[in-house]
């Protein structure tokens, strides 16, 4: 086991201090001490600047050294390379114990000077004791102290993902898929250079985190591929984490003197370590997101056995197509099942799975068939399709001219709560009986206002854009949990 | 960095020693000889010219294949030992039943720069190259994580039923990617070791030809 760094003054500061706030509203030293104070930290801040004065209502300081000690846990750096060390040993000799050094400068240019300051940032961190992250990274977020410790957006809501990655962008990339989603983030920090912390230092920290229900994390290399190994197959057992490669294509074969040499290319070597070590791999950040989002909310799968609710008989068809190459099954559903389903489903369903009730549902049956499915030992998750439906012609009606009607207002507020039930039930039911249920429909993207999506969006469940994503998702509950399966026997 | 080969029969003796699935073969140094081991191992059968300084026999042809009687045997034992050169060293014959497969895979491991010891399984055959369906573990692993190696290949019909054939005897399979990852974990003079083919026959695998490089 590598030792673990202490990374709490990092995600959980009682008091950050930006070092080198800046009035310019185009630079970092401004943008960040924007973020931290319009996100609503909740800890005590400070900011330095070489002349003082005020800036966004915080007394600048002239020093770090100034800062009362005992009272930040965390320095914010986007001061020049040559000045960081400096800041660093005033920090230490506050208390601070941790930095997140935006700086660049640190040898990402391959320059001689750049080099020997990232060497300086490694023996300071031996010397002051400090944690120290990044440089040249856009900086760190946290969510349950509402921390905004970044040069740029978005600020996503309070929820269970976790991130680490090694371009700042893709970090922000995540966030915005959760903003988008409603699949809040508890933490997420672009690694920067990762000088002296690298992905595995935060994936060990972030699997013992219990704001922390899944982690994601963009990799492109790593320093010592057998202690990422470790960290990241010790995190999996206590968390689900999903892992996107980049740099998968420049990669060519080298010459070898044995066959199995010849085929060991990086990738492939790296893609058996992922598996090995637990982790779900995506294609992309948006796959990696989906994938996160269903592994953050959801309990993983027990077997292979899918349920398809749907409205909507074409989905189901689509969504049985892209679930065949995969290791899960559309199920039979057991005789008990079917006669249970037979007293609640108007007469005309499918009598089989897909589940479509074929347009004939009254009030209740939706709710009722989706906590009727997910409470059966025999499924191991549903899949609700065609949500929305009813409200997107709503949404059409009460945009027209005879909207005034009163019989109009009146279904379409009838649908428009049906949808919203339907989002509560999916919520209820999957809480209640620990069986995922995922959604999935285009009306997330098309109308995110639609009463069915938004309300899974208020609630933080993701909800699906196509049913090949809701497999995918499905896929990695499914490995998830044949993964701890295996662990425990 | 590879200093030397070990033949084939000597890799799969050490192989063996790890639980490698291999056909009763017999090494001999004479022509004669190698009809005495072909009656007792049975027709049709193999001979290879075999050598610690000979890694690669295919490309030297160098295995004699489907031989039906003692004659072919006496003349393919003569033929091969004529071909050996001075560079070869010491040479041997090594004399085993022929297997007929419809199926192949390729099972090795490596040392790599950046990993460390690795284990890698493969589709093999005439097609191996062009698919290049293989994958890797880091060793050591466990025998559930070697087992998994076989679900993450992408041909997995060459797992099941194929061609009248039973399916895949997968604890024998298994057992190559064991024997293989044992040997590597247990010898650090072990550079990297190639078990190519495993053929399937009626289901089981038998390693028919192994290469282990020192280092």
């Amino acid at each position: 086991m590598t030792n673990q760094a202490d990374l709490q003054p990092l995600f959980e500061p009682a008091g950050v201090v930006v070092a080198g706030a800046s009035s310019h509203p185009g630079k970092f030293g401004f943008a960040v001490l924007h973020n931290i104070i319009t996100c609503g930290y909740q800890g005590r801040l400070f900011a330095t600047n070489r002349n003082g004065g005020n800036l966004l209502g915080i007394d600048c300081l002239t020093s770090v050294a100034e800062v009362p000690a005992g009272q930040a846990d965390l320095v914010y750096v986007c001061v020049p390379a040559a000045a960081v060390a400096q800041v660093l040993r005033d920090a230490a000799s506050v208390g601070i114990r941790a930095a997140f050094i935006a700086s660049s400068g640190f040898g990402e240019g391959h320059d001689a000077e750049g080099a020997t300051h990232a060497a300086e940032l490694s023996m300071l961190a031996d010397e002051l004791d400090m944690v120290i992250a990044g440089p040249n990274g856009q900086g760190l977020v946290s969510t349950p102290v509402s921390l905004c410790a970044q040069f740029v957006g978005p600020f996503p809501p309070a929820g269970g993902v976790s991130i680490v990655s090694q371009s700042g962008n893709l970090a922000s990339g995540v966030m915005n898929y959760a903003t988008a989603s409603g699949v809040g983030v508890a933490r997420a920090i672009s690694a920067g250079n990762a000088t002296c912390l690298g992905v595995d230092d935060y994936i060990g920290w972030l699997a013992n985190d219990p704001a922390t229900t899944a982690i994601v994390a963009y990799i492109e290399g790593v320093a010592d591929a057998r202690r990422f190994y470790e960290t990241v197959k010790a995190a999996t057992a206590l968390k689900p984490v999903v892992v996107v490669k980049g740099g998968t294509s420049d990669d060519g074969a080298r010459a070898a003197a044995s066959h199995t040499g010849s085929m060991a290319t990086n990738d492939r070597i790296f893609d058996g370590m992922l598996r090995q070590a637990g982790v779900w791999r995506s294609p992309d950040i948006g796959a990696a997101f989906g994938a996160a989002a269903a592994l953050a909310v959801h309990q993983p799968m027990k077997g292979p056995n899918v349920a398809f609710l749907t409205t909507a008989g074409g989905w189901g068809v689509l969504t049985a197509d892209a679930m065949a190459g995969s290791p899960m099954q559309l199920m039979e559903l057991p005789q008990d099942l079917m006669a249970s389903l037979d007293e609640i489903l108007p007469p005309r369903w499918s009598k089989g799975n897909p589940i479509d009730v074929a347009g004939g549902e009254t009030r209740d049956t939706i709710p009722n068939a989706l906590h009727l499915l997910a409470a059966h030992p025999a499924v191991d998750a549903v899949l609700m399709l065609g949500m929305g439906i009813q409200s997107n012609t709503a949404a059409l009606m009460r945009r027209g001219q005879f909207a005034d009607l009163e019989d109009i207002d009146r279904i379409c507020s009838f649908h428009e709560r049906q949808d919203r039930r339907y989002g509560e039930a999916i919520v209820e039911a999957s809480e209640a009986s620990k069986t995922p249920i995922l959604a999935a429909t285009e009306l997330a993207l098309s109308n995110p206002e639609n009463p069915g999506p938004a309300t899974l969006r208020q609630h933080g469940h993701p909800c699906y854009t196509s049913p090949a994503d809701a497999v995918a998702a499905f896929s990695a509950l499914f490995q998830r949990g044949r993964y701890l399966d295996q662990l425990g026997s | 960095m590879v200093t030397s080969t070990l033949s084939e029969a000597d890799s799969k003796k050490l192989l063996a020693g790890y639980g490698l699935p291999i056909l009763a073969e017999r090494t001999v140094a004479t022509a004669p000889a190698a009809v005495e081991s072909a009656d007792a191992v049975g027709y049709p059968c193999v001979v290879k010219l075999c050598g610690d300084a000979i890694a690669h026999k295919t490309e030297r042809n160098l295995v004699r294949l489907s031989l039906g009687t003692a004659h072919e045997v006496e003349r393919a034992a003569t033929e091969l030992l004529r071909q050996a050169t001075e560079a070869d060293g010491d040479v041997e014959l090594l004399v085993a039943p022929m297997v007929r497969a419809t199926r192949e895979f390729i099972v090795g491991a490596d040392r790599s720069a950046e990993f460390g010891p690795v284990v890698m399984v493969g589709v093999g055959g005439i097609f191996a190259e062009a698919l290049e369906d293989v994958v890797f573990r880091l060793l050591p692993a466990t025998p559930i994580e070697l087992d998994a190696m076989l679900d993450d290949l992408d041909t997995q019909a060459m797992l099941g039923e194929f061609r009248g054939e039973p399916p895949v005897d997968r604890s024998q399979l298994l057992a190559v990617l064991q024997a293989v990852g044992n040997a590597m974990v247990d010898r650090d003079d072990i550079e990297s070791i190639d078990i190519n083919p495993v053929l399937i026959a009626d289901g089981k695998a038998i390693a028919v030809d192994a290469l282990v490089a020192l280092r």
